[in-house]
């Protein structure tokens, strides 16, 4: 090969032998052979992720029709209506106060959890997990059942204490408390089982350390414990919160978004006024709402993760 | 500061006995280390006297008060662990001052007693670091300034030199005894390496199964072991044992070895052994340095023997050898020019006065 270049002068040599250097040199760079072996996954995402985001703001751009681009239209329209700011508002409340229990809950029993003998363990960590493991469609109607006005298990219970009977979902207010009540009994095990990992992952020195230092137990709690778990506190309470705001199943199959819209969120007034209403523009809409909200939150949390998983 | 007493102190685990019974008087700033081989019962024997382990049975004292059912925190001891155990979330003058911090003491006085211990340990310039940003050896500073900013009644150190390197840990060592002969706290400090025992301690407690073998200074342990197992414990290398049998042999003591080998026994330690009985069952324990290579001027008590050296290790100052005595394998160690080379007959020297006999069956040390 170098005869060859030698009978092509010296520019058109310099100039080969610098390109293949420089590919050489590219592919022989770490970062590159990282892109290369990432690169069906990127496409897979692309395409399951990228296309339908596109489509959907696509999508959300149309008339009801979906025959004329009416640009931002969609969203002024949303604007204009008490509806949609009461949806924005109860998706907030929803995905906060269910993550924040959720969250609270996960780690009580967690801890609860991490304090049986090694031998029990298991069997509790099987148990706790069950209403995480079930599919929710199937789940909410037990819960739907609970909840029913006339016939209802937690209102015959609650008629020996004189109270009731409770319009669990017929009430404004006992409704919302419903759904997100539902959303915590499915979401907390999830949370307990990421707090168990990483509790198990404190080592058991600090403790040790703390309590010669002279913690008492919630001083453990609060100055070991917590630090140690607050870059997974945020991770799972990040992607809860993000499920959580895109919950679907259990508003619709208890409540349908009633009484009178009061306990819609995003994702099934969407599905009213897309599929329902027949507005699929409307409702691509709505759903889009989620990423300004989602990105906001996800800022705040992530925020100090990266730094603080340096100290470790 | 204060004294610390254990009063036949046991600890169970279900079935099996990790602690059996110690009895152990530790005086008020005395450096005490308990040393023995893994499994011995010396880190829960800590843990206990400070409080994260329950006892099963005895009594612990920390300043003649009885602490068997007193928390950690209430003991007034501090602990340097083998991993140190630093809150990674926290800076190091964070990490020093917390127990101070719980205790609510006034910032003015937690900086000051911060400042003094950062100092004593050469750390202030460390001060505002994260424990990850830190070395081993500078952790483990840390490690030791927590304990000395609380000024405890006690130290408890569980091998806290057990993830260094070995020069680390010699720099260490000798930063740990300067520490102590500045703060005078009563110490007691567990570790498996005997060489950290004898190089730090007031007094050694050699633990074996869950007992003591035996508790002195570090020189009484290594010139007069009580057991079979602390002669062999402490030293390096360790204590040849030798099976022998002693014999009269024309009005006087000897020790046979082999069939070939056998000599008679200084006066001094002819009269000490005469009225044993005359079996077999008896080891001859003599250490790596009285066994030498031969030359003209030894005194009375050396006895010199024809052997042929299986391997030979130089090691600059010394050379160790090894050989065979019917099938006991040994080790002595000779000038590095006194020609000893592997597979090469060698006459070597024995100085029985420093010899030890050994009841075989009861390893005690006659």
């Amino acid at each position: 090969m170098a005869d060859a270049v030698v009978e092509q002068g010296p520019t058109v040599r310099a100039a080969r032998a610098r390109k293949s250097t420089s590919l050489r040199n590219a592919l022989g760079r770490k970062s590159t052979v990282a892109f290369f072996l990432t690169l069906p996954l990127i496409l897979l995402i692309a395409l399951l992720v990228l296309y339908p985001a596109v489509y959907s703001v696509h999508l959300a751009t149309l008339n009801k029709s979906m025959q004329k681009f009416v640009g931002f239209g969609n969203f002024l329209f949303l604007f204009k209506r008490d509806t949609f700011w009461m949806v924005v508002k109860q998706s907030c409340i929803f995905a906060v106060t269910a993550v924040f229990f959720k969250a609270l809950i996960g780690f009580i029993v967690a801890h609860f959890v991490h304090n049986i003998p090694a031998k029990g363990q298991r069997k509790w960590r099987g148990m706790l997990l069950v209403p995480w493991v079930i599919p929710p469609a199937m789940s909410t109607l037990a819960w739907l059942w609970l909840f029913d006005p006339s016939y209802s298990a937690f209102n015959y219970t609650l008629s020996f204490f004189g109270i009731g009977p409770i319009n669990w979902l017929g009430d404004n207010l006992w409704a919302r408390f419903s759904v997100i009540l539902v959303n915590i009994w499915y979401g907390a095990p999830f949370f307990m089982i990421m707090y168990l990992a990483a509790l198990k992952s404190v080592p058991d020195q600090l403790y040790e350390a703390a309590a010669i230092d002279g913690a008492n137990w919630w001083q453990k709690i609060w100055y070991v414990t917590l630090p140690m778990m607050r870059n997974i506190i945020a991770i799972t309470a990040l992607f809860s919160l993000i499920v959580t705001f895109a919950n679907f199943d259990i508003v619709r199959i208890l409540t349908s978004g009633g009484p009178l819209d009061q306990t819609h969120i995003f994702a099934t007034w969407a599905f009213k006024v897309g599929i329902e209403g027949s507005d699929i523009p409307l409702g691509a809409s709505v759903s889009l709402f989620m990423v300004p909200i989602l990105a906001i939150a996800a800022i705040f949390i992530l925020r100090d993760v990266s730094k603080r998983g340096n100290e470790a | 500061m204060a004294d610390v007493a254990l009063r036949k102190v046991v600890k169970r685990y279900d079935d099996v006995e990790a602690v059996r019974g110690i009895d152990l008087d530790i005086a008020d700033h005395e450096f005490i280390v308990l040393v023995g081989p893994s499994g011995c019962g010396k880190s829960t024997t800590l843990r206990m006297i400070a409080g994260l382990e329950d006892i099963s049975d005895g009594d612990i004292m920390i300043g003649g008060d009885i602490v068997n059912d007193v928390p950690p925190k209430d003991r007034d001891i501090a602990m340097v662990f083998q991993n140190y155990a630093l809150y990674p979330h926290m800076t190091v003058a964070e990490n020093m001052s917390f127990g101070l911090r719980l205790k609510h003491y006034p910032k003015a006085e937690i900086k000051a007693r911060v400042t003094e211990a950062a100092r004593l340990l050469d750390i202030t310039d460390l001060i505002d670091r994260k424990p990850k940003q830190l070395s081993g050896g500078q952790r483990q500073r840390v490690a030791m300034g927590r304990a000395i900013v609380r000024n405890p009644k006690v130290f408890l150190f569980d091998e806290p030199l057990s993830n260094l390197d070995a020069k680390l840990r010699v720099q260490m060592r000798i930063e740990i005894k300067k520490v102590h002969q500045k703060v005078r706290t009563t110490t007691v400090y567990v570790t498996h390496d005997q060489v950290e025992a004898m190089t730090l301690a007031d007094r050694v407690v050699v633990m074996n199964k869950g007992r003591i073998e035996q508790i002195g200074t570090p020189n009484e342990l290594y010139h007069k072991p009580a057991t079979r197992f602390v002669a062999g414990f402490i030293g390096s290398p360790a204590m040849n044992f030798i099976p022998c049998r002693l014999e009269d042999a024309g009005g006087t003591l000897q020790i046979r070895l082999t069939d070939r080998i056998a000599f008679a026994l200084p006066p001094a330690r002819a009269a000490r052994y005469n009225a044993l009985p005359r079996t077999d069952k008896l080891l001859l324990g003599i250490r790596p340095e009285h066994l030498t290579e031969s030359h003209a001027h030894f005194g009375p008590g050396v006895e010199t023997f024809e052997t042929v050296l299986d391997v030979t290790e130089p090691m600059g100052m010394e050379t160790l050898v090894y050989f065979g005595l019917d099938g006991t394998p040994i080790c002595g160690r000779v000038d590095p020019n006194a020609g000893a080379k592997d597979g090469a007959p060698m006459r070597l020297a024995m100085d029985l006065n420093n010899m030890h006999l050994l009841n075989e069956a009861t390893g005690v040390v006659l």
